[in-house]
């Protein structure tokens, strides 16, 4: 199994999402949401693939910081961009896009985070990535790429001129 | 003098006083604050960031508006928070306010938020609770109400784009005002280019330039082209033990009214920590006037306390980790 | 019992006697002193080489809680206290609960003060009765009871009128009269000195005025009625530059200053520290340099304890709230010779600012040693090096800003009337 890593690896796993939304959403209207900030700029790709009429408005931001299970372990994040939705999700259909679906945790708070801005008619879930490791029952409706890792490794989105994919160990993560 | 409001990596655990806190850090507690107040308008105003955390609202000195708005603060991030109103006469002595408190502690409290009438009973109480609980100041005596400073501090920021622009004009009851305390050294902290404080004699403490203001004794002068007029209010009971001869008196002399505010810059904005007396200390058509941002005050107050509540209580749980 | 002491640096500054000699102490009294004694066989002699031997301290102003409050502290705990700091004699203002306004409180206290038998236990009589400063007290039964000077404690007599009839009324007694000099309603509304801090802290001050204006007033009326008067614990230049000008024109005006204020500010209160919480305030760092120079002067001729002991729960509070005073008796002769150490103060001036001089103020034959004088010593190491560690005091009291102070005086031998009453262990 190959891993992608570069943006010309990644554009083809884009085109094939934005293929399935097109199939999956193309008669509902649906509406944008990425989660902050893998999400987001995954979001911004599908966006400019599928052009500027598919969806309904302006991309939703999600950043999930208060919503997170795990403030009484690691307190505050430094910095935190507030979650822009700039349209109301009450009936609609929500496209929710993040880059990587590991435990599933982010994916729980980020549905929290949405039901509390009202009451979607659905959500379908986009990642670029799913990898084994779930930890809660979710799954995601479409994939750019499943792949399998080892239980030490991680895989993170960068956008330093263009999406690339890395992917670390745990060592390495030490090593730094 | 140490600042035991500090972790030892500097982060906010006691939020007591602006005095020894740093510009980055009230910038910080301000960019927070922008963060929370997004989620006031959404449809759940709630965040589930401090879920199973306890608050203790321990007001020892009546207010409904402060303690509004910090019961708010934490139901907005999802704690559970408790109000309790003691009367001071229950605790005369200090040994039953720590009973008081040792008794609350006891119930697994993870913040104390706390109002009292005597100047450094805040600093006391967090002197003395566990190492792993929190105290913010939400008023003592005369000495300080930090976040009403800071929330000041942020409806200024909203309004004006650079602190050391501006001048900022004080106006009343300095003497016996923890919030112009607390608010002087947020300005000063924040770089404001002129402090001006305005009062009679009476109403300003000794040494009042020592706290790196300028005096002034009338409203012609003091207000001269500043940018934010900061109006204090008055207690009724100043008219007793000979600070002031009356209300009227006061009004004509440091009340704010269109007239006087005309001295100031033609976009100043107007301020006050609330609740009004009207026509004592501000004229009705000031207060409602195109210029004045009181009500905003009070919109801010929640999302500075909701920024200060998750900064002291996120710095717990980096305690936590590096102790454990 | 027949005592030699040999080999000690003797300061007694009423004979300006400043060099090592020997002491001869029999039956409670000194029957000799120099390098030997003629027909005398010691029962023990105690090598003090390297040691200072001076009079037992006099300290003028010592509350002992007792009584009224023997729960806080009794006579017999601070009189210990009183001698581990090498103090022989001690003056209690009346401010006692029933306050010393008859002669069965004092029967009572000297009762008290005679079981413990370490120091000699003075009493001040009430100026006025209960100290409401109204009716005047029955001083002549109070003197004639053994009262050693007349106060009113800290309750201000507001009434000039009747503050001028307590003088004159003194003053035919030939009592002399001890004040504590405060306005009462500037004071009222203040627990710090007003100036930078009360105005940072947000505490209510108490202005220089409160004192200046009272030590004004008394002047006046010192000048008309007469009275010998002495005033306690005075915290602020400008009186004792008003106290200077009325003794240069020749008034009977004596005064003392607390330990604490030769070495503590409004400063030292840092983040309401209720052990710096104290009447008449701390006040500036001008003030405190000024007090040293009165004693310097001579214009304040005596260092006193100002002891006020309290419980635990007496300081555990928002600052305000707090009860002033500090637990002063263990640490008057180490903070006095700090001031010697620190070059504020002569030897001489030091000890003399806490025996002979105390002493004149009363009137008493204490305070100095003299062949055939009584035998109230005390002995301390000048080169000890201590820190302050209130929680060992044995006062009851343990209120004391002084923790982790670094002392290098330290009492290891009190006598009282020829006999041991403290020895370091």
């Amino acid at each position: 199994m190959t891993i992608p890593s570069t943006s010309a690896e990644i554009e083809p796993l884009l085109h094939t999402m934005a293929d399935e939304i097109r199939q999956q959403l193309g008669d509902k209207q649906p509406l944008l949401v990425g989660i902050h900030s893998g999400g987001v700029w995954i979001a911004k790709e599908l966006a400019r693939i599928l052009g500027v009429d598919f969806f309904a408005a302006p991309l939703g931001t999600l950043n999930i910081a208060y919503y997170r299970d795990d403030f009484t372990r690691i307190g505050m994040h430094p910095q935190v961009t507030p979650s822009d939705l700039p349209f109301s999700v009450d009936n609609r259909h929500l496209l929710l896009v993040d880059d990587v679906l590991h435990s599933g945790r982010t994916v729980r708070a980020a549905l929290n985070e949405l039901f509390d801005y009202g009451r979607p008619a659905s959500v379908t879930l986009a990642v670029l990535i799913e990898r084994n490791g779930r930890e809660l029952p979710l799954q995601a409706d479409i994939i750019g790429q499943s792949i399998t890792l080892s239980a030490s490794q991680h895989i993170k989105l960068t956008n330093n001129n263009g999406l690339q994919l890395e992917l670390q160990s745990n060592e390495d993560i030490y090593d730094q | 003098m140490t600042n035991n409001q500090l972790t030892d990596s500097g982060q906010l655990r006691h939020f007591l006083t602006i005095e020894g806190l740093k510009k980055p850090l009230l910038t910080e507690i301000m960019d927070r604050a922008e963060q929370f107040s997004s989620i006031s308008n959404r449809q759940v105003k709630k965040v589930p960031l401090l879920r199973g955390k306890t608050i203790m609202n321990l007001f020892f000195e009546n207010s409904t508006r402060t303690r509004t708005t910090f019961e708010l603060a934490a139901k907005r991030l999802s704690a559970d928070v408790m109000s309790l109103n003691i009367s001071t006469s229950a605790t005369t002595k200090g040994e039953s306010l720590l009973d008081t408190l040792h008794n609350l502690e006891a119930m697994h409290t993870d913040l104390f938020v706390v109002r009292h009438n005597q100047s450094g009973a805040a600093e006391f109480i967090a002197q003395h609770v566990a190492p792993h609980v929190s105290v913010i100041n939400a008023g003592d005596g005369c000495h300080a109400h930090p976040t009403q400073a800071m929330l000041d501090m942020f409806t200024i920021r909203r309004h004006k784009q650079h602190f050391p622009d501006l001048s900022v004009a004080i106006v009343g009851d300095i003497l016996h005002s923890r919030v112009a305390r607390s608010q002087i050294q947020a300005l000063a902290t924040l770089g404001v280019g002129e402090i001006r404080v305005i009062g009679p004699k009476t109403l300003l403490p000794t040494n009042c330039q020592s706290l790196g203001v300028h005096v002034y004794h009338d409203m012609e002068n003091g207000l001269a082209d500043v940018d934010v007029v900061i109006m204090l209010r008055l207690q009724h009971e100043r008219m007793q033990g000979a600070l002031l001869p009356s209300a009227r008196e006061y009004f004509n002399s440091y009340g704010l009214t269109e007239d006087k505010l005309q001295r100031a810059k033609p976009d100043a904005i107007v301020m006050h920590p609330g609740p009004i007396n009207r026509g004592i200390e501000i004229a009705s058509s000031v207060a409602d006037g195109p210029q004045s941002v009181i009500l905003e005050q009070v919109t801010h107050g929640i999302a500075i306390r909701m920024a200060v509540m998750s900064m002291a209580l996120g710095a717990q749980s980096e305690q936590h980790e590096t102790h454990s | 019992m027949k005592l030699h002491i040999s080999n000690g640096h003797i300061i007694d500054p009423a004979s300006q006697l400043d060099s090592q000699q020997d002491l001869f102490i029999s039956d409670g009294r000194i029957v000799a002193m120099g390098d030997h004694a003629n027909d005398f066989t010691p029962d023990q002699t105690i090598d003090a080489s390297g040691l200072i031997v001076c009079p037992g301290l006099v300290d003028l102003n010592a509350r002992l809680k007792e009584s009224g409050q023997e729960h806080t502290a009794t006579i017999e705990s601070e009189t210990f206290a009183a001698v581990k700091g090498g103090i022989t004699t001690l003056c209690i203002p009346p401010d006692t609960d029933p306050v010393i306004d008859t002669p069965a409180v004092i029967e009572l206290i000297e009762d008290r003060a005679k079981k413990a038998n370490r120091t000699m236990v003075l009493t001040m009589g009430a100026l006025t009765q209960n100290l409401q400063g109204e009716l005047l007290s029955e001083m002549l039964a109070l003197k004639e009871a053994g009262c050693i000077g007349i106060s009113n404690g800290l309750n201000p007599i507001k009434n000039t009128l009747i503050q001028r009839r307590a003088m004159e009324y003194a003053a035919t007694l030939g009592l002399t009269l001890f004040i504590n000099a405060a306005d009462p309603w500037l004071q009222s509304q203040g627990c710090v000195h007003e100036g930078t801090v009360s105005t940072r802290l947000g505490l209510g001050g108490i202005p220089e005025a409160a004192e200046t204006i009272a030590v004004a007033r008394d002047i006046l009326l010192i000048e008309q009625t007469g009275v010998r008067a002495h005033f306690h614990c005075l915290s602020t230049s400008r009186a004792v530059a008003m106290i200077a000008e009325a003794q240069k024109k020749g008034l009977p005006i004596t005064a003392d200053v607390s330990a604490h204020h030769l070495h503590l500010s409004e400063h030292d209160i840092g983040n309401y520290d209720g052990f710096s919480h104290v009447l008449p305030p701390l006040r500036s760092t001008r003030d405190r340099e000024q007090l040293q120079q009165a004693v310097r002067d001579g214009v304040i001729s005596a260092i006193c304890s100002n002891h006020q002991p309290l419980d635990n729960d007496a300081k555990l509070g928002p600052f305000s709230e707090t009860t002033p005073g500090i637990s002063g008796l263990e640490t008057l002769l180490p903070l006095t010779m700090k001031l010697v150490d620190d070059d504020e103060l002569t030897l001489q001036q030091a000890i003399a600012s806490l025996t002979c001089n105390p002493a004149e103020i009363l009137g008493i034959d204490a305070g100095q040693l003299k062949v055939g004088g009584k035998a109230d010593i005390c002995i301390f190491s000048p080169n000890s090096h201590n820190e302050c560690q209130p929680q060992q005091f044995i006062s009851a009291g343990k209120n004391s800003p002084f923790a982790g102070w670094l002392f290098n005086s330290e009492v290891l031998l009190t006598f009282f009337n020829g006999r041991v009453v403290y020895q370091k262990q």
